[in-house]
């Protein structure tokens, strides 16, 4: 199959999860959105990798992997926090601070 | 084995067939951001190990010292013409250690130093069960105002944490603007992000706007490293790699025999400026220009202060160091297509910073606009295109940490029952209550609008005479205009601070330890001495000023 193929896919995907951050009002739900898109950028990574014949992509998706996995850790941490001391995890709610 | 090395081509990956060769490392070069890395790791175990009593001092010493030894180090290699004849691309090209680069980690370390201070501060919070305390939670986990919080502050808990985060953010930073590829980019920029995020979720006092500052903080910035990410696969599929100078070359179009899959992508310029502008979005975020500017105002009011006051500093020098390599070692090919992008952009910053910044009536809030429009104004100097642009922003960036992070620490010295007194109203007639903390925050509001004898003009004429000797004129007018919009909110504080009856529920100013002070002194010293002497340091920003291809 022809790897530009993976390359629309990956943006399909990308365009998804950026509308899901600008449309969806939970915050896990929005981080879910973030992870999407950079999973996207990994299969765009690996699509190019291929093409070129190289490796750097498929390297530098396993640092994305690493990087995502690192912000799951702090933005769950975060967002728990924020659901533990308001008893919701809508980022609608959390608007103390306007201009 | 031999199935494995009868590929189709026989062009086996050499690893297979030779014992592959340990790449050279070169430590000495690389050692400022590896000791504050390493004395973070160390802090990580004096967390796990050290008795909770004895944290405190082991984390501030560490910090203290691993952050002086790093600035030792930049300075030792600065002398020994690591910045100038020895620059050199290190680490198997994925760093590159020039004039900038050790310039911005100079500042960056010892901006972090006074921010341990300030972090360190324990004389400004009451006394909670006879311990004394610093301005972040007891316990962070704990639901404000719930019996777990109770019981921490009786317990007398602090957050010691805050000293290892504080460690790994610079020594992110360290690494951003050095970054001579697009994967230690992201890496660097996401280790001094995520720390950052946990950092604005601590205060101790106002903990539902902190909290609240963490998210926004921590959604948008995902949000735009995963832009920056996409932005970098994009340009990999264009250029075949992630390396500056490999990039430039493809861009620049002077690429020896390109293999088959290259010479078709080349071709397809959508991959590289769809790609850049993505890079960019990710960078113009981080500095906080417009229209990348929505979280500044929240995180910088919700967070912490000595928070605020660093990330505030640092975290521009660090991205603009970034800005600029990327731009002026990547990008010179490019620059009809980005430079009227970023005219928009810095006119943007400018105006928006400047007029909005009027309406504000908490202190924070007030310096984070500033913050947007100062962006703007960099920005006029990194479009300059020219050598001067480089030395302009350097020195720019040198100045407004200092200030920075000096007119933060003064932030928290106001205070009332409730903690930091930020709003406006409560620091009227402050100079008559407090002659001393009102004449130093004049200072750096003087120097935040650019008045001469302070670091803020130097600097502004810096950027200004750079870009208006790189074809940037327009620039320069808006810039100067948008200055004396600044300057009249700037003013305007004073003269509510010196020129106006004290309310009697007014706030208190606190007394603060060494370490606090020291702040506030080295943020006025620099102030004084860049507005006054600056010609060391425009000289100093004018040598390093070139960077390693």
């Amino acid at each position: 199959m022809d790897p530009v193929n993976y390359l629309y896919l990956a943006a399909l995907l990308f365009t998804i999860g950026a509308f899901g951050v600008l449309i969806r009002r939970n915050a896990i739900v929005v981080f879910m959105c973030i992870e999407l898109m950079l999973n996207a950028a990994n299969l765009t990574l690996v699509a190019f990798s291929r093409m070129h014949g190289n490796l750097d992509g498929q390297i530098m998706a396993f640092f994305v992997m690493v990087v995502a996995a690192a912000e799951v850790v702090v933005g769950l941490a975060i967002i728990v926090m924020l659901y533990r001391s308001r008893h919701s995890a809508s980022v609608d709610d959390a608007s103390l601070m306007k201009l | 084995m031999s199935a494995l090395n009868a590929s189709p081509d026989g062009a086996v990956h050499n690893l297979w067939t030779h014992a592959a060769e340990a790449p050279s490392i070169e430590y000495l070069q690389l050692s400022p951001a590896l000791i504050v890395l390493g004395a973070a790791v160390v802090a990580i175990l004096v967390e796990a190990f050290a008795p909770r009593s004895a944290r405190y001092y082991l984390q501030v010493g560490l910090s203290g010292l691993a952050l002086a030894c790093g600035f030792a180090t930049t300075v030792g290699l600065a002398v020994g013409g690591y910045a100038t004849d020895k620059a050199a691309v290190v680490g198997i090209g994925s760093l590159s250690v020039d004039g900038p680069a050790l310039f911005l980690q100079g500042v960056i370390l010892v901006v972090a130093l006074v921010s341990v201070g300030t972090f360190a501060e324990r004389r400004l919070e009451p006394v909670a069960h006879g311990a004394r305390v610093d301005s972040f939670a007891a316990q962070p986990a704990s639901v404000p105002g719930g019996e777990g919080e109770q019981a921490a502050i009786k317990a007398g808990w602090t957050t010691t944490e805050i000293f290892p985060l504080l460690l790994f953010a610079v020594g992110g930073m360290m690494l951003f603007p050095a970054a001579n590829d697009l994967l230690t980019l992201f890496i660097a920029l996401e280790v001094f992000s995520l720390p950052l995020y946990l950092l604005c979720a601590l205060a101790r006092r106002r903990r539902l706007l902190s909290q609240e500052s963490a998210v926004k903080y921590f959604l948008l910035g995902a949000f735009s490293s995963a832009f920056l990410i996409f932005g970098i696969a994009l340009v990999y599929g264009y250029a075949g790699s992630v390396q500056y100078p490999v990039i430039a070359d493809v861009v620049d179009g002077t690429v020896q025999s390109p293999s088959p899959a290259l010479a078709a992508s080349m071709s397809n310029d959508v991959l590289l400026l769809v790609g850049m502008a993505m890079i960019l979005m990710g960078l113009l975020f981080k500095v906080g220009a417009v229209p990348f500017h929505m979280w500044t105002p929240d995180v910088y009011q919700g967070a912490p202060t000595p928070v605020t006051g660093f990330m505030a500093a640092a975290t521009k020098v660090a991205a603009f160091g970034a800005l600029l390599r990327l731009l002026y070692v990547v990008l010179p090919g490019l620059s009809w297509d980005w430079r009227p992008v970023m005219w928009g952009v810095a006119i943007l910053s400018m105006v928006v910073g400047a007029v909005v910044a009027i309406t504000q009536t908490d202190v924070k809030r007030l310096l984070a606009y500033s913050s947007i429009a100062h962006a703007g104004f960099i920005l006029a100097g990194v479009v300059a295109m020219n050598d001067r642009g480089i030395s302009s922003v350097l020195f720019y960036l040198l100045a407004y940490s200092f200030v920075t992070v000096g007119a933060f620490a003064v932030v928290t010295l106001v205070r009332d029952a409730g903690g930091e007194a930020t709003h406006l109203s409560k620091w009227a007639g402050l100079g008559r209550r407090s002659p001393l903390v009102a004449a130093v925050f004049a200072i750096f509001l003087l120097a935040f609008a650019g008045i001469p004898l302070t670091s803020g003009f130097v600097g502004k004429f810096a950027v200004f005479a750079a870009a208006a000797e790189g074809g940037a004129a327009p620039l320069v007018v808006v810039g100067v205009l948008s200055s004396a919009i600044a300057a009249f909110f700037y003013v305007k504080i004073i003269v509510l601070m010196f020129f106006s009856e004290p309310a009697p529920d007014g706030p208190t100013v606190a007394i603060p330890s060494v370490l606090t002070t020291g702040a506030i002194a080295i943020g006025v010293v620099v102030t004084l001495v860049l507005g006054i002497m600056p010609q060391y340091f425009l000289d100093l920003a004018s040598t390093a000023g070139v960077f390693v291809r």
